[in-house]
């Protein structure tokens, strides 16, 4: 295994492109050292992006969003003063993975680009309409983050590009958004089912929302007839009926151990109520 | 393979090794450094007996290769003490009986210094949250928190 540690994305993408075999960028390294470990992936090249100019910065955006640079890790992201307050609900679903240790180094870009079913941060981040900010050999590219796994531990990125960051759109007034997960315990566990929501509210009407689904098909799945059943309604029982059918509806899980058909597919209505609750409450100004 | 040259800093001192990209820091520490106080339990990031501080950060050392220590400052458990003179979190673990096998010690002692550097007045359940990545399967994790919270109480009597 070839070691790199580039001071530029050029220089990054340059060994991407140019690399045989088995390529990993190594960021918090909480996924790549344990599949190295377990001898599920062994790199040829790990190119090591900690080094590149602005990869731990958290910065705001011209557009007022946020934009987070790909070493960002969870613990920074709890502790950022300000983007907790804008985007509870991602800062949250991050901060759920693994424990103060993981939370030290894994990194919300690496959980999208592992490309798990069950990754926590990555229906909070379609929820909120982030995008993946990408450097190849042809140039930059945005991808929203739903379109960046592919299948289990894949991703549509091509050979040679990196991601930079994961830009955050601005969150404007009267947002909100929330994630929440099922696990058998109350920590330190793969999410059975989870689910975010994001809306905005003008008054009681809903105005916008994005809702996405993990852990109930192969990829997490953003749920774009979210706006039908809220847009234009206040959060009354019939519109979380219609939103906890909708969630149902679109499942398309797995039955292993952590659990069946039947019961995912229940867990996603019964959190799809609740985090739309949330999202509603923190988009008419309750704190986070 | 060809050796990586590392200059990093362990517990305040300067050192230098040479190592392979593919051993973690936890190797590096035990196999080359000669510190043996953190334990490889899991080698996957879950039972946090390897825990160790990278720039002030407390992370799994199984999880981070030696060669991404190069210009970082490494705390372990063989820093906590004064010289003779014990950490007030190990003086405790004594006192309380909280350690038997004493495998995860020396990660919950790093785990639950960092702890309280960041929040020297934990609550009982931020103390158990922050600590749920330390698996201990002697002690039943009692000893452990009440040993942690009382630490804290008397650490700030003193300060």
């Amino acid at each position: 295994m070839h070691y790199y540690k580039p001071a530029s994305f050029a220089e990054a993408v340059a060994l991407a492109a140019g690399a045989e075999g088995i390529t990993r960028i190594l960021a918090g390294g909480t996924d790549v050292l344990v599949q190295m470990r377990a001898d599920i992936v062994t790199p040829d090249t790990l190119i090591d992006i900690k080094a590149i100019p602005g990869t731990h910065e958290i910065a705001r955006t011209a557009e007022g969003g946020w934009r987070i640079g790909v070493a960002v890790t969870g613990a920074e992201m709890s502790e950022h003063p300000e983007l907790g307050r804008d985007w509870p609900g991602v800062v949250e679903a991050m901060d759920l993975i693994g424990s103060t240790q993981v939370q030290g180094r894994a990194t919300p870009i690496g959980n999208l680009c592992n490309a798990s079913p069950a990754a926590d941060s990555v229906p909070a981040m379609i929820a909120a309409g982030a995008v993946l900010n990408v450097i190849g050999p042809d140039g930059s590219r945005d991808i929203p983050a739903e379109e960046v796994p592919a299948g289990p531990g894949k991703t549509t990125l091509k050979k040679g590009e990196i991601a930079t960051a994961l830009t955050l759109p601005p969150r404007g007034q009267n947002g909100g958004d929330a994630y929440q997960r099922f696990i058998p315990r109350t920590e330190m566990d793969i999410a059975v089912v989870g689910c975010a929501l994001n809306l905005t509210v003008e008054g009681d009407q809903i105005t916008s929302a994005r809702m996405a689904l993990g852990a109930v098909a192969p990829t997490a799945l953003l749920i774009p007839a979210v706006t039908e059943v809220l847009v234009g309604k206040t959060l009354d029982d019939d519109a979380l009926a219609a939103l906890a059918a909708l969630a149902e509806a679109n499942c398309n899980p797995i039955d292993d151990k952590r659990g069946t058909v039947k019961f995912r597919t229940h867990v996603a209505g019964v959190l799809a109520r609740r985090v739309a609750q949330i999202a509603y409450d923190r988009a008419k100004g309750a704190k986070a | 393979m060809s050796k990586t040259h590392v200059t990093t800093k362990v517990n305040g001192d300067e050192v230098e090794f040479l190592c392979d990209p593919r051993e973690t820091l936890l190797d590096v520490l035990r196999d080359r450094l000669g510190l043996t106080g953190a334990k490889e339990g899991c080698g996957t990031g879950d039972c946090g007996a390897c825990s160790v501080t990278v720039d002030g950060r407390l992370v799994c050392s199984c999880l981070m290769l030696g060669v991404e220590a190069e210009g970082k400052e490494i705390g372990t458990v063989e820093g906590i003490a004064q010289g003779e003179t014990l950490h007030p979190l190990q003086k405790k673990f004594i006192e309380y009986a909280a350690l038997q096998c004493g495998i995860c010690t020396p990660g919950i002692l790093i785990a639950a210094k960092s702890l309280l550097e960041k929040n020297p007045a934990p609550t009982e359940t931020e103390v158990r949250y922050w600590l749920a990545g330390n698996l201990c399967r002697c002690t039943g994790y009692d000893k452990i928190i009440r040993a942690v919270m009382d630490t804290a109480a008397e650490m700030r009597e003193a300060s």
